[in-house]
């Protein structure tokens, strides 16, 4: 080795003791970082990685059933198989929805919906891509799975109504949650849920929805599920059972079909309502499955108002039907005994305005069961105009009408009883005389639903109790409570008066619903007609001989009501049917109530036989349902 | 001048099983535990199964060890000899990788020679080990210093790496030029030089800024400062790469149960981020015992350089030691996020065919470099051929 390559070994040497120091320093940097990384941070980095991989999602529980008294199923839960997506395991949405195309092709305008809730939506969010899927589509999505980037099948549920328009009104339907109504509940959240809207749907929501449940699942990096970590079922919703009486409502339904209007028939005696009929009804199955623009309008625009509850939010003068609560009045306030009488000439004079009754040339001597039975406006003019409005604005509160029940359906209405504050403060004019007189054949101001009506009707047969009208049996396991009755506080000699009355209405010849009588022993109904003007007749027409209702334009037609009891001797059901422009009561309106009341005396045994502790009215089958 | 006669002259001659018996087991016994952690992590991340990877991984590790004997143990003057031409072959495939190359990921390495994938870059970087060893091997200690003879020492060094990073392939271009300098620095440059050297590097890096580094490149320094900034685009790698090494903590999830490996969201896991995944699965442990290895594999390269004779020899050895460091140290500060995303791969670990024969090509050389170490070669007894 010669002496200049002695110098580069040194050299060498030398250099590479500071190369290898370097080298361990670089090493040490190594190693602490990696102790940083995985010592030091690796709780933070651990937390993250379960953030990767574990993703929980919520399950929404089965939602409660609606029955109706005998357990038949009123609102119900089918399954609906879809297609959807969550964006923050898809790495490209748009590349996603591409090869779902090739499998299932999906229409632009729901492309742009999906690209735009994905966008809206938190990234871990489930939008759905398609539902209502058949079988066969369903079993071909499962396939392709893999291929379709992040698009997963689910079986979902949707909700289903058997009875579609027959029931709309009493059950409502569910619908996507607002931005407005969205609470505490994580479910609310859940993208595709959907809450009751109107009806039972909505009044009894809380209880049907029930608690949410979740599952954890490990996803790969595109969002693949590839395992379930953990599942904890939710609380499946309550079902709910109805007072109701499907068939009986179908049969009332189907009745009164083409008009518009509204019948209802309850328990006089525990206020079960068991049917709650308005017409024309709609389908709630469309509201489920995304009503178009064209058959929401047309269901707007209709004149029938088909979106209307007319049985609860209908209000409309009462007609006739009004004239027992007059009568009673008259009777407690000793303005009017059995035995008077007053001379209907067809017409009454009050300062300068003429009173007509409704039969030209009047009804002669008339006491108050006649009047009663025979309807007379006269008599009713000259009790009304000696009791005063406020004794009969008192008499029409205390059978529960100007007031809702809120008895469980939303968007109920309270009607009207005016009095004379009522009108001072509304309209800032003093009442008058001859408003007082209108009022005695519940015309003018009183408005009332039809359902009060009913509630009014059940009042006078089961001995002048107070009761509240019952929708819920009940909720779950627990029996909806039933108050004790209270009395209205009348005499039962009065009330018999006009209930003989109503007894003379449809059982003897020449009351104004004979024509509507029913003739089966133990089924004889008593009533009262009400037919309603919406227009006023003027002095010159009158001379001219009045228009016939038929000759009116449908929206011009006087509103047809009555209102009946039944059995006669051991009464157990009110009804009260109003048919909209139907013409007169006792034509359009008794021969409806009659055929409805009597289907619900045919029934009553069966009946009978159902009321008692509500779990014995179940069904064998939806208590199986509880239990799995 | 015939082959013979490079063997017989100068030094002692070495029958072929003296050579045998002077190769260093330990050496190869800790590139093959290397090599067979990066096979058992390949079966690992197939999902335990040797499909698609380990299988590979397994039949190049056997060429490539193959090729590791028959390199250590051709004379060391063969290589002194060949170096030269080498470069110059390793420069012309660089120039042909331009215009006949095969592009990969966005940017053209390989030349296909029949069945063969050529990677010039990779036939490079021992080429110019050889080739500096070579050159210095030539000059005196003063020699070196001298502008004279540091140009061409430059001109070595600079003008592939301007053609790799041509290709675009910054990892290989940085590897290149620092090895190269790393080996300019231990055959005794002057420190007067290097710190000129230094200064102006550091001036020329906002030109370089603007002039040499692509689009994508700067990407991968911007998000290399910020990964958040592209959380789910070119930060994606580095934030998965932190999490699964975090995640796997100081044992780790346990062999094949690594989730950000095994779920996907590690990218590129059976090759640039293998690391990463050996450390969420075998944790801190397996991470710290895996850089011990290799740090025994450099102690190796030290150790061979200093106990031979000839400068050649030093320098080979000590080259493609620089080289393997080189290839360690950026890959884990990469997954570590220490430095920014540039591809090179784990030396012996990552799956890939090229750079693991070219290594055990390499330790080839230090391995012929340590049976060779006591023979003598002048540094003027050599021409070039």
């Amino acid at each position: 080795m010669d002496i200049k390559d002695n110098d580069r070994y040194k050299m060498f040497t030398r250099r590479a003791t500071i190369m290898s120091g370097g080298a361990m320093a670089v090493m040490g940097t190594l190693f602490g970082r990696l102790y940083y990384i995985q010592v030091l941070e690796s709780e933070k980095y651990r937390v993250l990685a379960d953030d990767n991989r574990v993703s929980v999602e919520l399950l929404a529980p089965r939602r409660g059933k609606i029955l109706d008294r005998f357990g038949t199923e009123l609102a119900t839960n089918v399954s609906n198989f879809r297609l959807v997506l969550v964006p923050g395991q898809t790495r490209d949405v748009n590349a996603a929805l591409d090869a779902l195309h090739k499998i299932i092709p999906i229409s632009e305008g729901r492309r742009e919906k999906v690209l735009k809730t994905a966008k809206k939506e938190r990234k871990y969010s489930t939008i759905t891509v398609l539902e209502n899927l058949d079988w066969e589509e369903f079993a071909k999505a499962n396939i392709w799975t893999p291929d379709m980037g992040g698009i997963q099948p689910d079986a979902g549920v949707t909700r289903s109504y058997p009875f579609g328009k027959d029931l709309s009104h009493v059950v409502g339907y569910v619908a996507a949650v607002n931005e407005s109504e969205i609470e505490d509940d994580p479910l609310l959240t859940l993208p595709g849920f959907r809450i009751g809207k109107n009806g039972i749907e909505k009044a009894a929501e809380v209880e049907m929805r029930g608690g949410a449940g979740n599952r954890q699942v490990e996803v790969n990096a595109v969002g693949r599920v590839v395992r379930e970590l953990s599942r904890t079922e939710g609380d499946p919703g309550k079902d709910v059972i109805l007072t109701l009486d499907m068939e009986l409502q179908s049969y009332a339904m189907r009745r009164m079909e083409g008009e518009s209007g509204a019948a209802v028939v309850m328990d006089i005696h525990n206020g079960d309502v068991l049917a709650l009929a308005s017409v024309p009804g709609f389908d709630p199955n469309d509201f489920n499955l995304g009503l178009s623009q064209a058959k929401w309008d047309s269901l707007r625009n209709d004149e029938y108002k088909p979106l209307l509850n007319k049985a609860i939010a209908g209000q409309y003068p009462p007609g006739s039907t009004f004239k027992m609560l007059v009568a009673l009045a008259a009777l407690e306030a000793g303005v009017a005994g059995p035995g008077d009488s007053v001379t209907c000439l067809g017409s009454t004079r009050l300062g300068n305005q003429t009173f007509h009754c409704w039969k030209r040339g009047g009804h002669g001597v008339m006491n108050m069961r006649n009047s009663i039975k025979h309807s007379c406006d006269v008599y009713f003019y000259e009790i009304a105009q000696r009791l005063g409005i406020d004794r009969i604005e008192d008499m029409a509160r205390r059978f529960g009408l100007g007031e809702a029940f809120d008895f469980g359906i939303p968007g109920e209405k309270p009607g009207l009883v005016p009095s004379k504050n009522w009108k001072f403060a509304n309209t800032n004019e003093r009442w008058q005389k001859g408003e007082t007189l209108i009022a005695g054949i519940g015309q003018g101001y009183l408005l009332t639903t039809p359902l009060q009506l009913a509630v009014m009707t059940a009042q006078l047969a089961n001995g002048g109790k107070k009761i509240q009208p019952r929708i819920f049996r009940a909720i779950g396991d627990d029996a909806a409570p039933l108050e004790e009755a209270e009395p209205i506080g009348l005499s039962p000699r009065h009330l018999d008066l006009v209930l003989g009355g109503m007894n003379a209405v449809s059982n003897e010849a020449g009351g104004t619903a004979f024509g509507s009588r029913i003739d089966e022993e133990g089924m004889r109904l008593a009533g009262k007609t009400g037919t309603a003007q919406v227009r006023r007749i003027t002095a010159a027409e009158r001379a001219a001989g009045i228009i016939k209702n038929e000759d009116l334009p449908w929206n011009r037609r006087d509103h047809a009501l009555f209102v009946a009891y039944a059995p006669v001797d051991d009464p157990r059901y009110a009804i009260s049917v109003f048919v909209e422009h139907g013409g007169s009561g006792s034509k359009a309106a008794a021969p409806i109530a009659r055929d409805i009341m009597k289907k619900t005396l045919i029934k009553d045994p069966i009946r009978r036989r159902a009321v008692g502790p509500v779990a014995s009215t179940r069904p064998q089958s939806q208590s199986q349902d509880q239990r799995s | 001048m015939s082959f013979l006669e490079v063997m017989g002259s100068g030094g002692r001659d070495l029958r072929l099983t003296d050579k045998f018996f002077e190769i260093n087991w330990g050496l190869i016994l800790l590139l093959t535990i290397v090599s067979g952690v990066g096979i058992a992590m390949l079966y690992s991340v197939a999902g335990r199964s040797f499909d698609p990877w380990a299988t590979n991984q397994l039949i190049r590790f056997a060429v490539g060890m193959v090729a590791l004997f028959v390199v250590a143990l051709v004379d060391i003057r063969v290589w002194l000899n060949l170096a030269y031409p080498a470069y110059a072959l390793a420069l012309l495939l660089l120039v042909a990788v331009e215009f006949f190359g095969t592009t990969g990921m966005g940017a053209q390495r390989w030349i296909e020679i029949g069945p063969i994938r050529l990677q010039p870059s990779e036939v490079m970087k021992l080429a110019m080990v050889l080739t500096l060893a070579r050159y210095f091997h030539g000059l005196t200690l003063d020699q070196i210093s001298r502008p004279i003879y540091l140009l061409p020492t430059l001109l070595i060094i600079f003008v592939p790496a301007a053609l790799v990073l041509q290709q675009p392939d910054l990892g290989t271009a940085v590897l290149l030029i620092t090895g190269g300098i790393g080996l300019l620095f231990l055959a005794g440059l002057n420190w007067k030089i290097i710190l000129t050297g230094v200064v102006a590097a550091v001036a020329a890096v906002p030109l370089a800024w603007s002039f040499l580094l692509r689009g994508y490149q700067k990407d991968r320094i911007f998000t290399f400062i910020d990964p958040t900034r592209d959380p789910l685009g070119a930060g994606y790698n580095i934030i998965q790469s932190k999490i699964a090494l975090g995640s796997g903590g100081v044992f780790g999830k346990g062999f094949s149960k690594g989730t950000q490996a095994q779920l996907d969201f590690l990218p590129e896991k059976q090759t640039d981020f293998i690391f990463t995944m050996l450390g969420e699965e075998l944790g801190l442990f397996g991470a710290a015992f895996l850089l011990l290895l290799y740090l025994l594999i450099l102690a190796y390269c030290l150790f061979f350089a200093l106990e031979c004779r000839s400068q050649f020899g030093r320098l080979v050895s000590m080259g493609v030691g620089i080289t393997f460091a080189l290839y360690v140290f950026i890959n884990v500060a990469m997954v570590m996020g220490l430095l920014p995303v540039v591809g090179v791969p784990l030396p012996l670990v990552s799956y890939g065919g090229t750079a693991m024969i070219t290594l055990l090509v390499g330790f080839g050389l230090v391995m012929n470099v340590h049976i060779h170490r006591g023979v003598d070669l002048p540094r003027n007894s050599i021409a070039i051929w």
